[in-house]
């Protein structure tokens, strides 16, 4: 077990390439699946892993209090007021459905671009994602003001003869979102059934043999099955890449189609799916980093992992920084409309301009300068804050686009101003609890390294060419 | 129940990936064709070597995907032009580009699910139940780190010692019956 960074070894670094290695040399199948089934499987848990959960859970209590109230009372217990009226509820929804897209982009951009590095990222960003989809689902569910009727967002028949309207994007937004959700469950539950099984075989405990044995559907590693689970992976991830596109375009158009100086510009798509990307890596940052850590992990997520998820979020990064310079460039100079040119002097330099500097602070200002540095990029420290500070950028940018945009509408008669309350503050932090306390229950019951896919990375998984030669003379 | 008799097949059991192809190709070659290799992970040596290319998930993938892509667009088409049509600013009830966006998501909704469950049908999942799981070495290694060939008994060449002798030129680590 390793107890020390392996940061100098040597021998973590590829002489070919100059870059570290994607798995410490000196593992094997048997080391590997030992590695990652002893974390699950272990009489011993940790009294971290306990303190830790009953944590998350206080936190997540905030979450129970403050819906309850809401539910009570109604949304007028939130800060949203007229012209305001989008206030944290939608900010919140968007920043952790942005959060999630990270998961999906492991999981399948980078199997279709054959990036052999994400199989040991790939199962606990995708969790991430289905984690995060559940926080942001809980906005749209709590905010409809009769949440007990929020089935009547979807189409189905009934006696009242009523159907959705198809050409708003809240009604895209719910297909959208469903489709993200069940298609996040479906691939991430494909991708366990194989650990699932191996769980069953190395599993001491009746109940847990008999619980792995029902969940891994009896998988058993069968060549022909393994040829169709491939095939179906591979199509699940050519399926997934569009998909996670087109959700977060499907969020941006909630805004860019609403005619709202601020709101309305071609940019907000490919601008919102990149600004997902950066936040969603910060997010898999900020996880990865402790779990290495506490659970000895280093020789599988390495060095290289997060040099490269640093390298992601430099880049997406950058067209987000684009994102912004064209929306001040559209609205300065190239809309020539007196109300694009207002709501962006407004959103400057307007009493809540404060939001507006803390997002280029954050999102741009530290991370851009900063992420150009080798040495930062593998300095796990340094990486770890500054996830923190992407994500908390990336909250003010949905804060300053959703806010800013609203608050001063076209007739200075009915400006208003928004303040969140405490219910509003309650139920946001109250998510980031439930998000922890269902990672934490992750961690200890569900091997979160993919080991089937870990162990197609080690030296002896090559079938040698001799061997199939020789045999077929 | 009827009560089963005799044995499901034997097992070898292969340190490295190597060794099950180079078997596998042998014993194809002397003739056997009910057989399965088990792999910690995908090995597709494997699977040529057991002459199995052919698989239909991208056609369920494909189906699904078109069902979903009708059935979005159809139900849209129904309930805004027939059912429930709304004037929304004068635009045509018959609002086709708004309606691909939905379709869109449930063409990849459609395509996914049926990816999913035609893979795991196909498999002939779930299946708790099966002859190589009564091996006393098969659960030690076949999901973590050995490769097993099974020569079924069902294969018309099958007979106990001759396949026996058979596996045990390849050099196996074991070669154990495997009970029905």
């Amino acid at each position: 077990m390793a107890t020390k960074e392996p940061i100098h070894d040597p021998r973590m670094i590829d002489p070919k390439t100059g870059e570290y290695a994607v798995i410490a040399p000196g593992q094997t199948f048997t080391s590997v699946t030992e590695l990652i089934s002893r974390i699950v499987l272990t009489d011993n848990t940790p009294l971290g892993w306990f303190f830790g959960l009953a944590f998350a859970g206080s936190v997540a209590m905030l979450l129970v209090v403050g819906v309850t109230w809401l539910f009570l009372k109604g949304v007028g217990i939130w800060g949203v007021t007229i012209p305001g009226a989008w206030g944290f509820a939608i900010i919140n929804f968007v920043w952790w459905i942005g959060i999630g897209h990270a998961g999906t982009l492991i999981s399948a951009i980078l199997l279709l671009f054959k990036q052999g590095w994400r199989n040991s990222i790939n199962r606990f960003a995708e969790a991430m994602t289905l984690f995060a989809v559940v926080c942001a689902g809980t906005f749209p569910l709590i905010h409809v003001g009769r949440p007990w009727l929020a089935y009547w967002l979807f189409p189905y028949p009934n006696t009242m003869n009523v159907w959705p309207q198809f050409r708003s994007p809240l009604c895209w937004d719910v297909f959208a979102v469903s489709t993200y959700a069940t298609i996040s469950v479906v691939f991430w539950y494909i991708g366990l059934i194989p650990d699932l099984g191996t769980m069953r075989d190395r599993a001491k405990s009746p109940i847990a043999q008999y619980l792995y044995g029902i969940f891994s559907l009896g998988w058993r590693g069968s060549t022909r099955h393994w040829i169709r689970y491939e095939t179906a992976s591979l199509l699940l991830a050519g399926l997934s890449t569009p998909l996670v596109l087109s959700v977060h375009t499907v969020i941006s158009f909630d805004f860019a189609v609403a005619a709202l100086p601020g709101w309305h510009t071609t940019i907000f798509p490919p601008y919102f799916v990149a600004g997902a990307i950066y936040s969603g890596f910060a997010m898999v940052l900020t996880l990865a980093i402790p779990i290495r850590k506490f659970y000895h992990l280093e020789s599988v997520i390495t060095l290289r992992h997060l040099d490269n998820m640093a390298k992601v979020m430099l880049g997406t990064g950058l067209i987000v920084a684009y994102g912004y310079a064209m929306e001040v460039f559209m609205s300065f100079y190239y809309s020539a409309s007196r109300w694009e040119y207002f709501m962006m002097w407004n959103r400057m330099f307007g009493p809540m301009g404060w939001g507006y500097w803390i997002l280029i602070l954050t999102n741009i200002a530290i991370p851009l300068t900063t992420l150009w540095s080798r040495k930062l990029r593998v300095n796990v420290t340094y990486l770890f804050i500054l996830s923190l500070i992407v994500n908390t950028g990336m909250w003010f940018e949905r804060f300053v686009i959703v806010v800013t945009s609203l608050y001063r509408d076209f007739l200075p008669s009915s400006w208003g101003t928004y303040k969140a309350t405490r219910w509003d503050y309650m139920i946001y932090i109250g998510t980031m609890g439930l998000f922890t306390a269902l990672f934490f229950l992750f961690i200890r019951f569900l091997p979160m390294i993919p080991m089937s896919e870990l162990r197609m990375m080690l030296p002896g998984t090559k079938v040698s060419t001799e061997a199939v030669a020789e045999a077929g003379d | 129940m009827p009560v089963k008799e005799g044995i499901y097949g034997l097992l070898a059991e292969f340190d490295t990936p190597s060794e099950l192809v180079k078997a596998t190709i042998a014993a194809r070659a002397a003739g056997y064709r009910r057989m399965e290799c088990y792999t910690p992970y995908p090995v597709e040596e494997a699977a040529e070597a057991l002459h199995f290319h052919k698989n239909y998930v991208s056609l369920l993938c494909l189906l699904g995907g078109i069902l979903g892509f009708l059935t979005a667009f159809l139900m849209q088409t129904w309930i805004s032009v027939w059912s429930y049509p709304l004037n929304i600013a004068g635009r045509p009830t018959y609002s086709w580009p708004a309606f691909m966006i939905p379709a869109y998501e449930w063409t990849i909704l459609f395509a996914g699910l049926s990816t999913a469950f035609g893979m795991i049908a196909l498999n002939g999942l779930p299946q708790v139940y099966h002859p190589p799981f009564n091996a006393p070495n098969f659960r030690n290694g076949a999901t973590s780190d050995k490769f097993f060939l099974c020569i079924e008994a069902t294969d018309p060449k099958f007979s106990a010692s001759e396949s026996r002798s058979l596996l045990e030129s390849f050099k196996p680590t074991s070669v154990v019956e495997v009970d029905l």
